[in-house]
């Protein structure tokens, strides 16, 4: 089995990035940038890797294997991820990998969504916060982390991003870094995943 | 001259090349200066090696002519119009300011009006082949100075014409009555003066016309014999007649050939015609520059040194002095006007020819022109100086980078070598997303089908480096190779990759067998060519036999994925025929298992029976298994 066991320091991330437009997106762009270069973390561009929709499975459950932190880093496409992202939870979180009879592959992991509103909706709705926070939307991936065994860490949301001035929109980026390098420094103490 | 002379004659020539040139080039003074001073050397006036100068520059001024055809080549008509305001503003602003300067300075030292002005005219000439050949030689030639330099030379070209009428009415002595036209013997002499303009006219229309409509079908004719030789020779034909037809009507046969060559610019044929004139230009050019060194007459240098050098330093100061000023007032910037002027500040080698023909219809005496051809090649002489003189005022020697870069068709960001039913799809998907290429193929027709069409595309073979260099490989991109011929392909992989090491290499592969030699010699992306269309055929043949569509084109995928890899798996075998073989069938039966296995895993069972459908335990026992990479 190649995926190795995790080592005690740091912990390593995978940063699971879905985006059908990255060559528009000016906050995607400042976001991955600001951690590209984080210790021990992997960027994984699902769309840059598999412009035609095919996923290689096992290559995907073995990367998943070999890291300690998952993020999952995409923009909200109507309420939801882009259909690649979705497509590859059906592909590789499969029954007896990633639950079911025999799947504890990811327990213990953690999950963390990262996600980025251009506007639109949720600007107009934010009036109505209740009713439409974007952490609602989350859910369905809260329970994809819960059934996977993994815990499940407060997303980090970038709101109304059309919005952002450079300057506003540089301070969101170093807030991700530290974010991440918070969740890979803790880390040391958890439980590590495995096969 | 007998055979035995010639051949001495070329061997003293070449030898004289071979040996001065490539010194001068590592003593950073350019090629042009080392031929100069080969032709000093061997010259009557040192060695003595060299009979006839003169007859020598005869023969070598044409190489001005064709070098002349070659940059017509490389100008279209549209550009040429886009340049007209530099051509008639700055280079006829530089010859009528020029000439009266020199005529001021001429008439001030004694000289009667009239002389004082042929003088003026004729100083006026620039060299466009020492000019044109140190720019190239410098990276310049496409620089903002560069340009305006080459309008002003092209009105200098045409400006001779206006002067070679001048010239005898300001003889101040009877003509003599047979006075020739410089080159000898124009045919209209006899006509009156309205009949001549149209015979004129009437030529340079005859080019045009020519050179549209029946110049290309004799060069497919050419091209599609397949004999190169024989399509140099039509091209070096096709130079020399117009050279005879603008002499025989009294036209500078270089601007004949710059016409001949603007004409074909648009058509299929030009890299080719540039490629294989290229070496004639190069030749003759530097025996040009031989026979100019070897016309510098030391003895008259050595008699009135003071007065030589007060002519060369007078001449270079005004041509200097008067270019800056125009070009200043063309808002040029203080480095490109200063490179320009000081480019230009010589004598041409139309000098030598106008000088000759004033002295035959008597407007000046030899007393006069004796010192004044002196000072002319001595000033030639001196452009690499000034070059190097240029360079070091303007601070950074290298050409700088273009402000913004403009859409030029110049540049293709991709050449594609064979635009048959392979390359034309990759060249229309390209096109359709706003990137240009630029097409080689060597069927004449195809390329005229793909003109015909609308698209850049030149006759010529991709597996001649030169042509390659030609379609633009030294600043290009990519290379996608085409082409419908296995060992061509990789000979074309095999040299482009050792000549533009920039260059991404993507080609077209026979089968599985050619792919492997073409890793090997370098390709960057390789695609089988009949790959993917039998994959999809494959599909849809799933798809009639009652597969879903979706499930039938993930299948498809998954075979892709899987028969790449097993290219990769096979690899290492390759060269070995009976291991080959054996690992074929090995590797193929494992491979086709995993893809089995991973349809039920992963794809197809799950696109078929959906979540609930839990596979066996042993389908996840390979699910943390090796990365298929």
């Amino acid at each position: 089995m190649p995926a190795p066991e995790p080592a005690s320091n740091p912990a390593r991330i995978l940063l699971l990035f879905a985006h059908p437009a990255y060559q528009r997106s000016r906050i995607n762009h400042a976001l991955v940038e600001a951690v590209r270069d984080v210790d021990g973390l992997t960027l994984h561009d699902l769309y840059e890797c598999y412009p035609d929709g095919f996923i290689d499975a096992r290559r995907e459950q073995a990367l998943l294997s070999a890291h300690d932190i998952v993020v999952v880093q995409h923009p909200l496409y109507w309420f939801s991820c882009p259909p690649l992202l979705r497509l590859w939870q059906d592909t590789v979180l499969t029954n007896g990998f990633a639950y079911g009879h025999g799947g504890r592959a990811l327990a213990g992991k953690r999950w963390l969504s990262v996600v980025s509103t251009g506007g639109g909706v949720f600007a107009d709705a934010h009036c109505e916060p209740e009713r439409f926070a974007v952490g609602e939307f989350l859910r369905p991936f809260e329970g994809c982390a819960d059934l996977c065994g993994m815990s499940w860490e407060a997303p980090f949301i970038v709101q109304g991003g059309h919005a952002l001035d450079m300057e506003a929109l540089a301070a969101r980026a170093t807030d991700y870094r530290e974010r991440l390098l918070a969740l890979a420094a803790e880390g040391n103490a958890g439980t590590a995943g495995g096969c | 001259m007998d055979q035995g002379s010639w051949l001495a004659q070329a061997c003293i020539f070449l030898a004289a090349a071979v040996v001065s040139v490539p010194l001068a080039k590592r003593l950073g003074l350019g090629s042009v200066l080392g031929y100069l001073i080969a032709g000093a050397l061997i010259g009557p006036h040192v060695l003595g090696l060299l009979g006839e100068p003169e007859g020598v520059m005869h023969v070598a001024e044409f190489g001005v002519v064709i070098m002349l055809f070659l940059i017509g080549l490389e100008i279209r008509p549209s550009y040429l119009w886009q340049m007209r305001a530099a051509i008639l503003g700055l280079g006829g602003g530089q010859v009528v300011v020029t000439t009266l300067a020199v005529a001021a300075v001429a008439l001030a030292c004694g000289l009667p009006w009239q002389h004082a002005l042929a003088v003026g005219m004729i100083a006026a000439m620039s060299s466009t082949a020492i000019v044109l050949q140190s720019l190239r030689e410098r990276g310049l030639d496409s620089s903002q100075p560069g340009r305006a330099a080459f309008s002003v030379l092209l009105f200098q070209d045409i400006a001779v014409i206006p002067m070679l009428a001048l010239l005898p009415l300001l003889a101040t002595q009877a003509v003599v009555a047979d006075a020739a036209a410089p080159h000898g013997h124009s045919l209209i002499g006899g006509l009156p003066d309205w009949a001549q303009a149209l015979v004129v006219l009437g030529a340079v229309a005859g080019i045009v016309v020519a050179g549209r409509y029946a110049l290309r079908p004799v060069f497919r004719y050419i091209a599609s014999t397949g004999l190169r030789e024989i399509f140099t020779a039509t091209a070096l034909l096709l130079v020399v007649a117009v050279a005879l037809l603008m002499q025989a009507v009294g036209l500078s046969a270089a601007l004949g050939a710059f016409v001949a060559g603007v004409v074909l610019a648009d058509s299929e044929f030009r890299h080719e015609l540039e490629t294989d004139i290229e070496p004639f230009r190069g030749l003759l050019l530097g025996l040009f520059f031989i026979s100019v060194g070897a016309s510098i007459d030391f003895a008259l240098l050595a008699a009135q040194p003071l007065l030589i050098l007060a002519l060369v330093v007078a001449l270079i100061a005004i041509k200097t002095t008067v270019l800056y000023v125009l070009a200043r007032l063309f808002r040029d910037g203080h480095a490109d006007a200063l490179l320009l002027a000081l480019c230009l500040a010589q004598g041409g080698e139309f000098a030598f020819v106008l000088f000759a023909f004033a002295e035959s219809v008597n407007v000046l005496d030899a007393g006069i022109t004796g010192p004044l051809v002196l000072a002319v090649a001595l000033s030639m002489a001196a452009t690499p100086l000034l070059f190097m003189l240029a360079q070091r005022l303007r601070g950074k020697p290298a050409r700088k980078p273009r402000p913004d870069e403009k859409i030029d068709n110049q540049h293709p960001q991709v050449i594609i070598a064979g635009f048959g039913r392979f390359g034309q799809i990759v060249g229309r998907l390209l096109r359709a997303n706003g990137y240009r290429s630029s097409v080689l193929d060597h069927s004449a027709d195809q390329i005229d089908l793909v003109r015909r069409a609308g698209n850049q595309a030149n006759y010529g073979d991709a597996s001649r480096m030169d042509l390659l260099r030609a379609a633009g490989a030294e600043t290009a991109q990519a290379l996608v190779i085409a082409i419908d011929d296995e060992a061509r392909t990789s000979e074309i992989v095999e040299s482009a990759r050792k000549h533009f090491p920039q260059l991404r290499i993507l080609a077209r592969a026979y089968d599985r067998r050619h792919l492997y030699e073409l890793r090997k010699l370098g390709a960057d992306v390789i695609e089988r060519e009949t790959f993917a269309g039998a994959v999809n055929l494959g599909a849809r043949t799933l798809r009639l036999l009652g597969m879903r569509a979706h499930q039938a084109h993930r299948a498809a995928q998954l075979f892709s994925y899987y028969d790449n890899d097993l290219i990769d798996r096979l690899e290492p075998y390759w060269g070995n025929l009976e291991i080959y073989r054996t690992q074929l069938g090995k590797q193929t039966a494992d491979v086709e298992a995993l893809m089995r296995e991973d349809a039920e895993a992963f794809h197809l069972g799950q696109a078929q029976h959906g979540w609930d459908a839990a596979p066996e335990a042993e389908a996840s026992s390979t699910t943390g298994g090796q990365m298929a990479r």
